[in-house]
């Protein structure tokens, strides 16, 4: 079965002063394909070294990645990465960005052309594709990014903080995109947002992380993303649910937030 | 000193003119003109290009007006050399109590010019008339015993004041003096204006630089002289920047390059190229390869230095992004790593070739057969201050030239500079 496989990662490391950290104790996540996933918590609790394992940026001390029965060594483009923001190339044009993966392949041009044409035009970008990314705006330049990570066809689309940058009307026009595209596309996207009405949004499936050692706390299987498809993102909020979920979530960090508050005051 | 103060008071007198002046004239209406807070604030803070006019005039203005140059109208220019004749009638007394009236014609003649005296009738008495002729800056010795041929006579006083060994005073012509041993020495007035030796006029520079141009100096040509230090520049900038940046890359790239060749680069870094100069001569002798090898060994440690920041300067999330699309080592060097870095290098390039220009023309000082500051340096030892003035304008300004067609190039080439 294709799918993407945690397999009870670990991972520690030294630190130059002698101590060690745990950033992540006995994570294991099995996320089907054409799963969206939104991993929340608070700052230190191994969400983004989480992520950098999945994509092959970190070895984890313990524990597997497995994508399609193969285990992940390092980095490749089955698992696309979207990252906040500054990860374009400015000495590339729009149209150039996004036929990056393609290019490396030694894909042919007209081939490509085919697909970059039809992911701009999915993000709505297709008369800009010759401008230079830098002048484009923060928003424009997140879609730019969605399509450049889609034009390599990945498996599984890694999205670290993709909309943190932005200003909260460009933020909710990008959510409804990243919805559009994951129904479109059927793609499995993991998202790691520290916004909690994002992770409910953009969260199929939701993982609450907890800090020191990172570790997941709970897990909920929301309808929100799925009436969220094509629809006013607005409208979804108004859900009895909705509300009823953030506020639970949110005291749940914040009694995290609070609880490493103490431990340090007391240690110190 | 007082060339210091005519340049303050130009200065304010200049801004306040122009603030009067300014007054009158259609006021800007852009967002700048109507920020209230502008001390502090340093975008609203341009460049005033009148007053870089300004500028330009008045340093032209006071060196003309020293030097008492034709570019600045003659009522404007301060008081120069006296030059003219002067007659001083003395009297002078013998042992015998007796006294007789003679006199000194002196002829103060300009530089460059070698007038003939008139000669004068030296008299009867025992007191003889002199005409003597010195140029302006230069001061006049009259001896006793041409005044005085028979002796035993002493001068009591010259233009009706009376002196005696050792005195002096001054008349509008100069400073009259009578040395101890009773002779007659004559200072002309100097003047504010400059020696042309000291300070040639602004004509007499340009006069001076199509001289060159067409003549050349000591079988040099102008052109020569300027082709060979550019060349220099280039060959060494060149060799610099082909070693030099691949060199920063590996450093920027790889632990063990940098942890090898940090303590040499660190090291090396801070030394200035002119103090290599001595051993560079022990090694390599003055010819080129002595000045290539030092122009190197100046670009070779910024353009590393500028390589390495450049590779350091990327964003971990766009070499990541790259790694994700399926980019190999090598297409990330070349997609990514070199674009990324040009903006560095380029800076590195630009402070390389100030350095450089600066070193070649030291180096060529010390020793060269041709080059700007060979020419320089040659003119020097003959006192030819408008041929060093010229070439040190011609430094000058093609050390800008440089460095403005660096900057152009920058733009064109990598329009993305800063908009990372």
């Amino acid at each position: 079965m294709s799918g993407l496989k945690i397999n009870d990662i670990s991972m520690r490391f030294d630190l130059p002063n002698g101590g060690s950290v745990q950033a992540l104790k006995n994570v294991t996540l099995d996320i089907k394909k054409g799963e969206l996933l939104s991993i929340l918590g608070p700052s230190g609790c191994g969400k983004t070294t989480l992520l950098n394992i999945v994509a092959g940026f970190l070895a984890p001390t313990e524990g597997q990645t497995i994508l399609n029965d193969k285990k992940v060594e390092g980095p490749s483009l089955e698992r696309g990465m979207v990252f906040q923001q500054g990860a374009l190339f400015e000495w590339m044009s729009v149209r150039k960005n996004v036929s990056f993966g393609p290019d490396m392949k030694g894909m042919p041009k007209a081939e490509s052309k085919i697909i970059v044409d039809r992911l701009l035009d999915i993000v709505g970008l297709q008369e800009f594709k010759e401008k230079a990314v830098y002048e484009l705006s923060g928003g424009m330049q997140q879609r730019v990014a969605l399509a450049r990570c889609l034009a390599n066809d990945p498996d599984v689309i890694l999205m670290d903080e993709p909309l943190g940058a932005l200003d909260a009307l460009t933020r909710e026009k990008m959510q409804g995109l990243v919805l559009k595209l994951w129904k479109e596309t059927g793609k499995t996207i993991i998202l790691i947002t520290h916004s909690v009405e994002e992770a409910l949004l953009l969260g199929e499936r939701l993982i609450v992380m907890a800090p020191r050692p990172g570790r997941i706390h709970k897990e909920y299987r929301l309808p929100f993303a799925e009436l969220g498809v094509g629809k006013d993102l607005r409208e979804v909020k108004k859900h009895k649910d909705f509300g009823k979920t953030r506020e639970e979530i949110l005291t749940m960090i914040w009694d995290m937030e609070e609880e490493i508050m103490g431990r340090t005051e007391s240690a110190a | 000193m007082s060339i210091l103060l005519i340049y303050i008071m130009i200065f304010l007198g200049c801004m306040i003119g122009y603030k009067l002046v300014s007054g009158f004239l259609t006021k800007e209406h852009d967002y700048t003109s109507l920020k209230t807070v502008t001390f502090g604030d340093e975008s609203s803070v341009e460049s005033n290009r009148p007053a870089s006019i300004m500028s330009i005039i008045a340093i032209f203005f006071i060196w003309g007006s020293f030097t008492g140059s034709t570019i600045v109208p003659s009522f404007l220019h301060v008081p120069g050399a006296f030059t003219g004749e002067v007659s001083l009638p003395y009297e002078a007394k013998n042992d015998a109590g007796s006294t007789a009236n003679g006199q000194i014609n002196i002829l103060v003649f300009p530089n460059g010019e070698n007038p003939s005296v008139e000669p004068i009738d030296a008299g009867t008495g025992f007191a003889k008339s002199e005409a003597v002729k010195v140029q302006a800056y230069r001061s006049a010795l009259i001896s006793q015993s041409d005044l005085l041929p028979d002796g035993g006579a002493q001068i009591t006083s010259i233009a009706g004041k009376p002196i005696a060994p050792g005195d002096e005073f001054s008349i509008d012509q100069g400073l009259v003096r009578m040395t101890d041993k009773g002779s007659i020495a004559f200072e002309p007035y100097k003047g504010w204006q400059m020696e042309p030796i000291w300070l040639p006029a602004p004509e007499s520079v340009v006069t001076r630089f199509f001289d060159l141009a067409q003549n050349g100096y000591q079988n040099v040509t102008l052109w020569e002289n300027l082709y060979w230090s550019l060349y220099r520049v280039l060959v060494g900038f060149f060799l610099g920047s082909i070693v030099g940046i691949p060199l920063g890359y590996a450093m920027g790239l790889n632990s063990w390059f940098r942890g090898w060749f940090d303590p040499i680069v660190e090291f090396m870094r801070p030394v200035p190229p002119l103090a290599l100069i001595p051993l560079i001569i022990i090694w390599f002798g003055i010819w080129e390869t002595g000045k290539i090898s030092l122009l190197f060994l100046a670009a070779l440690w910024i353009m590393v230095i500028a390589a390495r920041a450049g590779v350091s300067g990327v964003r971990i999330s766009k070499i990541h992004a790259a790694y994700s699309l399926g980019a190999s080592k090598w297409q990330i060097l070349k997609n990514v790593i070199v674009p990324n870095s040009l903006p560095d290098i380029f800076t590195g390039a630009r402070v390389a070739m100030g350095v450089c220009w600066g070193t070649v023309v030291a180096a060529e000082l010390v020793a060269a057969e041709k080059g700007a500051g060979k020419m320089i340096i040659a003119a020097s030892k003959f006192q030819n201050t408008d041929i060093v003035l010229t070439g040190i304008i011609l430094i000058g300004i093609i050390g800008y030239g440089i460095d403005i067609m660096m900057r152009v190039a920058e733009k064109y080439l990598i329009p993305w500079k800063g908009k990372g």
